[in-house]
Order: structure tokens, then sequence, then C-alpha cells
């Protein structure tokens, strides 16, 4: 065992630079989150994502995006951006229908 | 001068933006703690606040993601996730000539990295907002999140290099770490706490040990706190300033609805 680097969910890894970079900026740059909100297909086009990543940011799906391995707080502060509480956000990601 | 304060608390973003959330007998030893540790903070009377605090996607991203990172700005507001948070942003006071300082002084021990512009997420704001303060904050910003954050003895190199630099200068400076404990934050975990290894490193923070936290290993870590828990790393820097000092446990409760085990905590500098 070593002392150093995050292991697990969020161990270091290479795919999913673009969207967790699109959701980086929405949730840290007022203006790309009024982009979001109101221009989400134009603003997605300017990101290299497959058409899974595409598709479930485009539709705000936080189930397919946690399940991708996209870090939980990249999804956190976007779901209160978009007005989900944090018990159906939570319910959410857990894939828990109601 | 000699440093005035040495702090460390959790900064659930559920305290501020969800507190009714939980039980009252969950919520209110937290607050209560919180209302212990503005008592005391006042009463060491700084003119300025460090604050250590974890990134979490607020300023660096993968593109680069500095181990510490110190502010140099004479402004900075907060917090960037506020519907998140429910605190309306605000500007917060800098200190650039004492951030240049300290850049100055930790940079003899550990990799630093420098910024005239750093946004605050709830990992300051909460705890500013907790604690009414209004004096300078001075930001270092710590990797707790991704990659390969500092290992947890430079954390503590970090917070020794701190303190000697404070103690040169002529103000009164505190030092508040803000984090923790164990969480798995907004994963499908959430609300798990792992309160055994929560008390553990509290007893070694308060008790003058956390040299045997100092190795250990991050799997180990991830396991028994979470990826949340790499946190510790602000409460080591805290420990390391106080010349491991022992101190006085202010306030600890797991908060499922919050997340997180939540700790205040108060260090006599040594």
């Amino acid at each position: 065992m070593t002392t150093v680097g995050i292991r697990g969910r969020f161990a270091l890894g290479v795919s999913l630079y673009q969207v967790q970079k699109l959701l980086f900026q929405v949730n840290r740059d007022p203006q790309v989150r009024g982009r979001f909100m109101t221009d989400r297909q134009a603003l997605v086009a300017e990101y290299a994502l497959t058409e899974q990543e595409r598709r479930a940011v485009l539709e705000a799906d936080f189930h397919a995006l946690y399940g991708m391995g996209v870090h939980s707080l990249l999804l956190a502060p976007l779901a209160a951006t978009l007005g989900l509480a944090f018990p159906e956000y939570l319910a959410t990601i857990r894939g828990v229908t109601r | 001068m000699s440093l005035v304060g040495a702090f460390a608390a959790s900064h659930a973003p559920g305290m501020t933006g969800r507190p009714t959330q939980p039980p009252p007998e969950q919520s209110r030893p937290v607050f209560d703690g919180y209302a212990d540790l503005k008592r005391r903070l006042e009463a060491a009377r700084p003119d300025v606040l460090v604050v250590v605090s974890p990134e979490h996607w607020a300023n660096f991203f993968l593109d680069h993601m500095p181990s510490f990172c110190i502010g140099l700005a004479d402004e900075y507001s907060g917090p960037t996730d506020e519907e998140f948070v429910r605190i309306p942003r605000r500007p917060v006071r800098g200190h650039a000539r004492l951030g240049r300082e300290l850049a100055l002084g930790l940079a003899e021990d550990v990799d630093l990295s420098t910024s005239q512009e750093l946004a605050f997420d709830h990992g300051v704001m909460v705890p500013l907002h907790l604690l009414g303060v209004d004096l300078p904050v001075i930001p270092i910003i710590v990797n707790c999140l991704a990659g390969i954050p500092a290992p947890l003895h430079r954390c503590h190199a970090l917070g020794v290099a701190l303190r000697r630099t404070v103690d040169r200068w002529p103000e009164r400076v505190a030092v508040l770490g803000t984090g923790g404990l164990s969480h798995w934050p907004a994963m499908a975990e959430s609300g798990r706490i792992g309160t055994h290894f929560d008390r553990r490193f509290l007893e070694a923070f308060l008790g003058g040990r956390i040299d045997t936290f100092l190795r250990y290993p991050s799997e180990r870590l991830e396991a028994e706190a979470g990826p949340g828990g790499h946190e510790i790393r602000t409460w080591i820097a805290v420990a390391g300033s106080a010349g491991d000092g022992c101190g006085s446990l202010l306030a600890y409760q797991p908060v499922p609805a919050w997340s997180t085990g939540c700790a205040v905590a108060a260090l006599e500098p040594r």
C-alpha cells in the first residue's frame, strides 16, 4: 500500500476529460452556466464528447453521468443549479425512481 | 507575533444549504461547536485569518492541479456554488502583503503555487458564514480531490513552514483548516460515516499525536473515511502550524444528512 494518490472510483484516469471539463466550466463560469441553461446544444458541441456523454449532458442525466465515473462534486453543484434538491439528486444517482 | 489561534472545522455545504434537514439533536451540537469556535476566534483577536481549504473544482481542473496554492490577492469572492450552499455571493478581503510573505516562507519547504485570483467555494464560505468573521483572509487551497495530492506528511510540513513564517510577522494571525472528516461526498454512499476513523483521527489530532497519521496509506484512508477523508490534509496542516500542540474538541457529530462526520476543534499552539 502506498501513501499517495486518489484511489477507488476517482482514481487518476484519462477518460472523461472533456465531459468533466464542460461541467467544471459550467459550475465555475457564470457565462458558461448561462449558455448551459439557454443554449445547451451549441455549448455541448464545443467539446469532444462521446455520443453517450453528449446525450447525458444534454438531458442532465445525473444517473448516467455518475455511472460513467464523472466526479460527484462536479454533479452536485450542477444539480442545485438546475433546481434538483440534494435528496432527489442522491436518489437519481442511486437509480431510485420515485 | 506568534500564531494566536489554530482551529479546524468541517465545512459541509448542508450546514447552510440544508440546515434543517438533519434532526436537531444532530445539527445542534455542530452549530454549538461553531458558536464556541466563534467565541474563541474573537478572543484570540486576530488581524488576519489563514484559511486552509480543500479544492473542490472551484479553481483547478485536471489541466493543472496544484498540491498547494496560496492566494496573493487583496480581494476574493464567493461562494461559487451559491445555489448549493445558499449563501449570497459577496466579496471577501484578502491580504496580499502577508500572502506574499507566506508564499516565500512556505516555498522553503513545500512546492507551492501562487494565485492572484482564487474563487471561494463552500470550503471557505461555509465556515466564514457560520463564524461571522469579517477579517482579511489568506486562502491556502489544498488538493484533496484528484490525481496525486501531496502526501499527508507534506501537509504537516506546510503547517510547520506556515508557523515559522507567521511568527516573524508583526500582525496577529490565526489559522483555520476546513474539511472532513470522513465522507463520501455527493456519492451513492452519501450518508455513510466512518465514525471509528473520525474518533481515532480526532484523538491523535487533539492529543499532539498527528505524527501517527502522517504515513496513513491512501487505500486505507479511502476505505475507512471515503474519498472525502483526503480532506484531513487541512487538519494536518493546522496541527503542523500549532507545533502539534494539544487541543479541545468543540463538536463531533456524525450527520448523515450532511454526509459528514462533522467536527470542530481548537488547538493550543506551542
